[in-house]
């Protein structure tokens, strides 16, 4: 069953819905592959604590805090059965570039979270995050959640809850959002809720395919549209005024 | 000193919804109008279909204005205030018509008297402690004219329920009798917003499609509606939605007599020592100008049309422009559209494309198309669904304590489940009441140095009771249509900065508890009119943009018609 709901961007290219569950003996074959590829993948970066993703330099925050960024990002949006995670879609490329720009605001709070946050995994687990078995992963994570690693003597000086749904925000939309802001890689997120693709007209006709299951999924940003003023990334801080 | 720049019969201070509706007929007939927007000029290229853009980073509220004049809230005056992170309207030339949602309802009949129809169905004692609601100075048929008007002139889809008396099930059987029928047939529906529908048939309701300021087909040379599904706090990249930046400003502009000033930050408005507007000062790009005028009309926003007056003091208006009744700000109420309802489905809802103006209505629950003898509330809402759905949001979704937040078994659920829920906000009646008010803040100021506002309000017994009951009412059609699960949000207490921010600037014929007279001009100011929701002192069940453009059109009609009176 897994493999119905596997969405890989390789398979279901020109796909519809319909002809993927059709085929789900072979999708569910070549899934478990790929699959099985992609949890190793993300267990080697889990466990060397480096990955793919280090090789492209970040640009803003530094190697250490953007890797522990990355596998915090693995556990919220994991690389598993039901398809591809925030580390395929490269949610943390995204968190990255926006803290050169929209986010810049949250570059310290970032910087100073994610220290509190190794803080806080020495003192209540014994070890950097990285380090830890997987189910102590989990609790810490759950505490930091939850508030409970609230305090200065736990690590975080500012609400852990705050920290937490933050990151877990920019996750998501690093994850889900439009590939044009670096997130989103091969619209893995997009295919894994069943999103098919920005349009800018959609006819009745359309509709009705998509209810029957026939709609075929669209990859293209917002910005493949060369008709509109493209939204600032990174280059001005903020990047948000309107028109003048 | 100010730059004084040559001399105009009217300016408009904001050109949204409101104030480019009455800039139409001002320049037709012939007046010279300058249009002062704190914001600039949007077209289509401004409206990439970007949901992180759009509605995480909520583009349309980042600007150069309200963002920086972001009311204070606290629910009363044992409480102290916060200011929020967003003001929720735009400036730009068109407004928050740019990117509103473009529903566009008629008031209910009975929203105009409430306190008379609830003396005479239930007697006076039903009437909520400590509200301060009144009649309108006139009735729903009175706005009936002009409410047909904006709808032509704009273009508003719809399916009419009641013309001229005669009773059509395909629309709203509940609705004040209308002239003529909608210029356009109603938005599409999607196969689930059909099946909501029959779930509603199925309870004995009567369910229609809303109402929107969106083009089904092209009209006046501009296209019908592409449903794309960016339309909420997005601008429309085929002119489909019915803003007045593509409607009346352009059209008041094309007879020569509309001059629009964007990046326009007005401070003040000034009078002579008679007590007569001579003005309206602004900023613009570090430069302060005064621009002098025969006659102001005021339109911009609730907030800030409250702010203006209050900080417009002046010899003969020592509190406030307007406010020697000390009436500024009173009987102000943001729309109760809280409490929400969430379902989750067995099955994909297909909601990845349309508008939030495109869906089913049910109104057997609003104002008081029901009886309610035996219930400890007057008033109600209308139960609304619609198709709106982009995927950050979507992967957001509520997980109704199904799963954690995060992890396989959420991302799991999420794949499965992320096109199967339906969330709604319900309008519904909200009253003003003695101890619900805006002034300035005593502390936080904008970057000029002047005061933001400071909102005093929070829901009382008949809101709360009504949320309660609306829920109930939704959670029951939702499980008609077969939900599985459902979510109740909380009912809420603190009235906080709103869309539907009404009242401040109240109308009515009596002075002493109203700030502007039975056609929106001030009863202590010659030539100084109002627009906008602050001069309505109930809100029904239902959005209030159009009731706005329509008494917006009204009050512009007077002025053309009075003009000799009151230009001096």
């Amino acid at each position: 069953m897994a493999g119905d709901r596997t969405k890989r961007k390789d398979q279901t290219v020109g796909m519809t819905r319909r002809e993927l569950l059709r085929g789900a003996g072979v999708s569910a074959a070549v899934g478990a592959s790929t699959l099985g590829a992609v949890t190793s993948y993300a267990k080697t970066a889990q466990q060397s604590g480096n990955s793919a993703e280090s090789e492209e330099a970040y640009e803003q925050l530094t190697t250490e805090e953007g890797q522990l960024l990355e596998v915090i990002a693995d556990h919220l949006i994991p690389s598993d059965d039901s398809g591809p995670g925030a580390l395929d879609a490269k949610a943390v490329r995204y968190i990255d570039r926006a803290l050169g720009g929209a986010l810049s605001d949250s570059l310290e709070v970032y910087r100073a979270g994610l220290a509190a946050f190794q803080r806080y995994c020495r003192s209540s687990r014994g070890g950097d995050f990285m380090e830890l078995p997987h189910n102590d992963r989990i609790s810490a994570l759950i505490d930091v959640e939850t508030g409970a690693a609230t305090g200065a003597g736990a690590g975080f000086v500012g609400s852990s809850a705050a920290f937490f749904s933050m990151v877990r925000g920019h996750v998501l939309q690093g994850t889900f959002g439009d590939p044009y802001y670096g997130g989103n890689e091969n619209f893995v997120g997009w295919d894994l809720i069943g999103y098919p693709g920005v349009r800018t007209a959609v006819t009745e006709n359309d509709q009705r395919r998509l209810e029957a299951g026939e709609l075929r999924p669209y990859r293209r940003s917002a910005y493949g549209w060369e008709e509109f003023e493209k939204a600032t990334v990174s280059a001005a801080r903020k990047g948000l005024r309107h028109a003048d | 000193m100010p730059t004084r720049l040559p001399g105009t019969d009217v300016v408009i201070v904001g050109l949204g919804a409101a104030g480019g509706v009455a800039a139409l007929p001002l320049a037709e007939s012939g007046l010279s109008v300058v249009g002062l927007e704190a914001g600039s000029r949007l077209t289509r290229k401004d409206f990439a279909p970007d949901e992180l853009r759009n509605n995480v980073r909520a583009w349309p509220f980042t600007v150069q204005k309200a963002q920086r004049e972001i009311p204070t809230v606290r629910p009363n005056r044992l409480t102290p205030s916060t200011q929020g992170a967003i003001h929720p309207m735009m400036n730009g030339v068109g407004g928050t018509s740019l990117h509103y949602w473009a529903q566009s309802w008629r008031l209910n009949p009975w929203d105009f008297k409430v306190v008379s129809e609830i003396r005479r169905r239930y007697g006076v004692s039903k009437i909520p402690e400590g509200s301060t609601v009144e009649d309108w100075p006139f009735g729903y048929e009175e706005l009936e004219p002009y409410y047909d008007r904006v709808e032509r002139e704009i273009g508003v889809s719809g399916q009419a329920g009641n013309i001229n008396g005669t009773i059509d099930r395909r629309g709203n059987p509940f609705e004040g009798a209308r002239s003529d029928a909608y210029p356009m047939e109603p938005l599409r529906w999607t196969g689930f917003i059909q099946q909501m529908a029959d779930a509603a048939q199925n309870l004995g309701w009567d369910p229609f499609p809303g109402p929107a300021a969106v083009n089904t087909r092209t009209y006046q040379d501009r296209s019908a509606c592409m449903y794309h599904g960016f339309c909420n706090r997005g601008g429309c990249h085929v002119d489909a939605k019915n803003s007045t930046a593509v409607t009346t400003i352009p059209r008041a502009e094309a007879t020569g007599n509309l001059q629009v000033v964007s990046h326009a930050h007005v401070t003040t408005i000034d009078v002579d020592r008679n007590g007569r507007v001579t003005g309206v000062t602004y900023l613009q790009g570090g430069e302060e100008f005064f621009q002098p005028t025969k006659f102001v009309l005021l339109a911009s926003y609730t907030y800030e049309n409250v702010r203006l007056l209050l900080r417009s003091t002046s010899r003969s208006y020592p509190i406030g422009l307007s406010n020697n009744h000390a009436q500024v700000g009173r009987h102000y109420f943001s729309h109760h559209t809280g409490a929400s309802v969430s379902a989750l489905f067995p099955f994909d809802l297909n909601a990845w494309y349309g508008l939030p103006a495109q869906g089913v209505a049910v109104d057997n629950w609003a104002d008081d198309n029901f009886d309610h003898a035996d219930l400890d509330f007057v008033g109600g809402g209308n139960l609304w669904v619609y198709s709106d759905r982009r995927p950050i949001g979507a992967a957001g979704m509520n997980t109704f304590g199904l799963v954690p937040n995060w992890g396989s078994a959420w991302k799991a659920f999420i794949a499965e489940n992320a096109d199967r829920s339906n969330t709604s906000y319900i309008q519904k009646t909200t009253l003003p009441y003695e101890s619900n008010y805006l002034d300035l803040d005593p502390v936080v100021k904008d970057p000029f140095g002047h005061p933001v506002i400071r909102i005093t309000a929070e829901y009382k017994e008949n809101e709360l009771a009504v949320a309660e009951f609306m829920q109930e009412k939704m959670e029951q059609w939702y499980r008609e249509a077969g939900a599985t699960e459902i979510v109740r949000g909380g009912l809420g207490r603190t009235m906080g900065v709103s869309t539907h921010a009404y009242g401040g600037t109240r109308m009515g014929n009596n002075a002493e508890t109203n700030v502007v007279n039975r056609f929106g001009v001030s009863h202590e100011v010659p030539n100084l009119g109002i627009a906008g929701a602050s001069v309505m002192g109930t809100s029904g069940a239902h959005n209030p943009t159009l009731t706005a453009q329509a008494l917006s059109w009204r009050t512009a009609q007077h002025i053309v018609d009075q003009w000799s009176t009151l230009a001096d």
